[in-house]
C-alpha cells in the first residue's frame, strides 16, 4: 500500500472538533449540560446566606455548593451527554457508517470522550468562574492543582461510564431516560446539591458511598472545604472514581456495538434488513 | 491497478443457524466493470456484499478483494473501498459539506468536495444541514460518502430500492457517471431493468446459489431461441385442435381455451395456425407473438412462478 493514511492525532483533535460542533449545535444539550447546573448555583445563592465558620470569618454558601455543581456539570457533560449522543449515533447508523470509514474505531470513540472532556472542562471552569467572579468563592493556591488531577480521573472515569451506559442501553431512545434515571437521584444522595447533608437515611449514605459520583464530589470539594487545615488531596477518593471508570471501560469495550439493534430506535435503520427499504428513507 | 481481478470469490458459505445464506458462491470482479448480483430478497446478495466489505464474517471461503482479505478490515482495506450505505444516518446538525470534509479527512486521497457535490447532483447544497435533506437528498449524500475517499472499489447494496421512477433514472445516471470515471462498481439488485441498464456482467443468485453468470445480452440469449405465440378461441372447436397440433414445429399446449405455442420456427407456425383457424372461419381472439423479456429469464432462473412468489424465499 503505497497511499499513506493521514496522521491518527490529526484525526483525532479533528473528530473532538467535530463533536463539538454537534453539540453546540443541539441547543437543549448545552443547556441540560451548562446552563442547568449555573441555574442551581443562582437559585442556591439566591436562598442561602453567607456562612459564618467561626474565628470571625464568614464565606459565601455558594463555596460550599458551587464544587459539587461543577461535578454535576462535568458528569453531565461525560456521563449523561456521552451516553446518550452514542447510543443514538449507533441507532440512527453513525457508528456503522463510521466503521466503513478507514477512521480507526478507537480514534471515533477517543474523539467522542474527548469532546465530552472539552465540555466538562469548559462547564467546570464556567461554574468556578462565576463562583469566583460573582459569589466570592475562594480557593487556596496549593489546592489547584489537587483540583485539576481529580477533574481529569473524574470526567475520564464518567466518560468511560457513559460508553458502558451507551453499550447497555438497549436502544437510543432509551437512553436518556436511562441516564436521567441514574444520574439525578444519584446526585440528590451524593451530595451534589445539599453538600452539608444534615444526617441523612442510612441506605442513602451507603448508596452515596457505593456509586461514584459522591467520591468524585467529595475529592473535588475538598480543595475549596473553608475548614481544610490539611492537604487538599484526597487519594482514596480519586482512586475509587477511577475503579469505577475502569469498570465503565471493562463494560463499554466488552458489550459495545457498532450496528443499531435490530427493531429499535430511530432514524433511518430501524428497519430489519430485508424490509428495511420498503419504506421511503429520510 | 493491474489486470489481476478487483475481487476473488471461491466456495464463500455463510449460514444464519439452519438457513445457508450463501451456499456455495464464486465468483470474480474484473478491474473497471460494473459487476453485480441480481436476486429475490433473501438470495444471498446482501450477505454477501456485506462480507466482501468486511462488515460479516464468513464460515467459509476463499476471498481477496482488492489483495485483501476483507475478515481483517484494516485500515489500509478500508482507505480503498467505498460503500454506500443506505440504512446509516448522517449527522442532522451539520451541513453535506461538514459531512463531507469530516469522512473525507480519514482516507489518504481525496476527492475535492465540490466535485463530489456535482457528481451526485447535490452542487449548491453543500450548505444545507443534512436533516434539511429529502430522503432522496441523503441518499445522494450516502452515495457521496461513498466517493469522497477516491476508492477503487465501490459497493452499492440496492441502490435504487424504493425509488420512485424518476429517482430511479437520476440513480442510473449516478451510477453512469461513476462508470465513466473508471471505478470498479459491485452492485446488488432485484431489479432486472436497473441490472441490464447498468451492469456489464451479471450473476443471477437464488437462496444462496449461482444460477447463471454473464453480460446481460447473454443471460437474454440463453433463452431467446424460442418465440411464443398465444391464440384463444371458440371453446367448442377444441376437439378439432389436434389435428393442428400435429402439424405446428415448436411445443404447443392447450388450457382453458388459451392455444399456447413455444416454437423456433414463428412465421412458419403462425401460417399454419392462422391458416387452419381461415379454413374453419374461426376467429382467434387475443393473438400475440412474444419474444421472452429479461425479466422472464430471470424469473424462469430464479425458479419463480411469473404470477406467484418463489417457495424458498425469506
Amino acid at each position: 500500500m503505497t497511499d499513506r493514511l493521514p496522521p491518527r492525532l490529526g484525526l483525532l483533535l479533528r473528530q473532538v472538533a467535530y463533536q463539538n460542533r454537534i453539540f453546540r449545535r443541539v441547543p437543549i444539550a448545552a443547556f441540560f449540560t451548562l446552563a442547568f447546573p449555573l441555574m442551581f448555583l443562582f437559585l442556591f445563592a439566591s436562598i442561602f446566606d453567607d456562612v459564618s465558620i467561626g474565628g470571625g470569618r464568614e464565606v459565601a454558601a455558594a463555596q460550599f455548593y458551587a464544587p459539587g455543581l461543577a461535578v454535576f456539570a462535568a458528569a453531565s457533560a461525560t456521563y449523561t451527554n456521552i451516553g446518550i449522543s452514542t447510543a443514538i449515533s449507533r441507532d440512527e447508523g453513525i457508528l456503522r457508517r463510521v466503521r466503513s470509514t478507514p477512521l480507526p474505531p478507537w480514534v471515533y470513540l477517543g474523539g467522542v470522550v474527548g469532546s465530552g472532556v472539552s465540555i466538562a472542562a469548559f462547564g467546570v471552569a464556567a461554574m468556578l468562574a462565576v463562583g469566583i467572579g460573582v459569589y466570592g468563592v475562594e480557593v487556596e493556591l496549593d489546592a489547584v492543582l489537587p483540583a485539576v488531577v481529580t477533574f481529569v480521573v473524574g470526567v475520564a472515569s464518567f466518560a468511560a461510564l457513559g460508553l458502558a451506559l451507551a453499550a447497555l442501553a438497549p436502544t437510543g431512545q432509551g437512553a436518556p431516560a436511562l441516564a436521567q434515571a441514574t444520574i439525578l437521584p444519584v446526585a440528590f444522595v451524593s451530595d451534589v446539591f445539599m453538600p452539608l447533608g444534615d444526617d441523612p437515611a442510612k441506605w442513602m449514605e451507603v448508596v452515596g458511598d457505593v456509586l461514584p459520583l459522591k467520591s468524585f464530589v467529595h475529592a473535588f470539594f475538598v480543595p475549596f472545604d473553608p475548614f481544610r487545615t490539611g492537604s487538599a488531596w484526597e487519594p482514596g477518593r480519586v482512586l475509587y472514581v477511577a475503579a469505577w471508570g475502569v469498570l465503565g471501560a471493562v463494560v463499554a469495550s466488552r458489550r459495545f456495538r457498532w450496528s443499531p439493534s435490530v427493531g429499535s430506535g430511530g432514524g433511518r435503520s430501524r428497519r430489519s434488513r430485508r424490509s428495511r427499504r420498503s419504506q421511503p428513507a429520510g | 491497478m493491474s489486470d489481476s481481478p478487483t475481487v476473488v470469490v471461491e466456495e464463500l458459505h455463510r449460514s444464519y443457524g439452519d438457513v445457508k445464506a450463501v451456499d456455495g458462491l464464486s465468483f470474480e470482479v474484473r478491474p473497471g466493470e460494473v459487476f453485480a448480483l441480481l436476486g429475490p430478497n433473501g438470495a444471498g446478495k446482501s450477505t454477501t456484499v456485506e462480507i466482501l466489505e468486511g462488515h460479516r464474517s464468513r464460515d467459509a471461503g476463499d476471498i481477496r478483494v482488492l489483495g485483501h482479505d476483507p475478515a481483517e478490515a484494516s485500515a489500509g482495506f478500508r482507505d480503498r473501498i467505498g460503500i454506500v450505505l443506505q440504512e446509516a444516518g448522517i449527522e442532522r446538525e451539520l451541513t453535506v459539506r461538514e459531512v463531507l470534509e469530516h469522512y473525507g479527512a480519514c482516507y489518504s486521497r481525496r476527492r475535492p468536495i465540490d466535485e463530489v457535490l456535482k457528481l451526485v447532483g447535490l452542487d449548491g447544497l453543500g450548505d444545507r444541514r443534512t436533516h434539511r435533506l429529502s430522503g432522496g437528498q441523503k441518499r445522494r449524500v450516502d452515495l457521496a460518502l461513498g466517493l469522497v475517499g477516491d476508492p477503487d472499489l465501490i459497493f452499492l447494496d440496492e441502490p435504487t430500492t424504493g425509488f420512485d421512477p424518476s429517482a430511479r433514472r437520476q440513480a442510473w445516471e449516478m451510477v453512469e457517471g461513476l462508470r465513466s470515471l473508471g471505478t470498479t462498481i459491485v452492485l446488488t439488485s432485484h431489479y432486472m431493468d436497473e441490472v441490464q441498464a447498468l451492469a456489464d456482467r451479471v450473476l443471477v443468485v437464488a437462496a444462496g446459489r449461482a444460477v447463471a453468470e454473464g453480460t446481460p445480452d447473454e443471460l437474454r440469449g440463453s433463452m431467446d431461441a424460442e418465440t411464443v405465440v398465444r391464440a384463444r378461441f371458440p371453446i367448442e372447436a377444441e376437439g378439432t385442435v389436434h389435428d393442428l397440433l400435429g402439424k405446428l414445429a415448436g411445443r404447443a399446449a392447450v388450457r382453458d381455451g388459451l392455444l399456447e405455442v413455444r416454437t423456433e420456427q414463428p412465421t412458419a407456425d403462425l401460417n399454419r395456425l392462422t391458416g387452419w383457424a381461415l379454413e374453419r372461419g374461426l376467429d382467434l381472439d387475443g393473438l400475440e407473438v412474444t419474444r421472452p423479456t429479461l425479466e422472464d429469464v430471470y424469473l424462469e432462473l430464479i425458479g419463480r412462478d411469473p404470477t406467484g412468489e418463489a417457495a424458498s424465499d425469506d
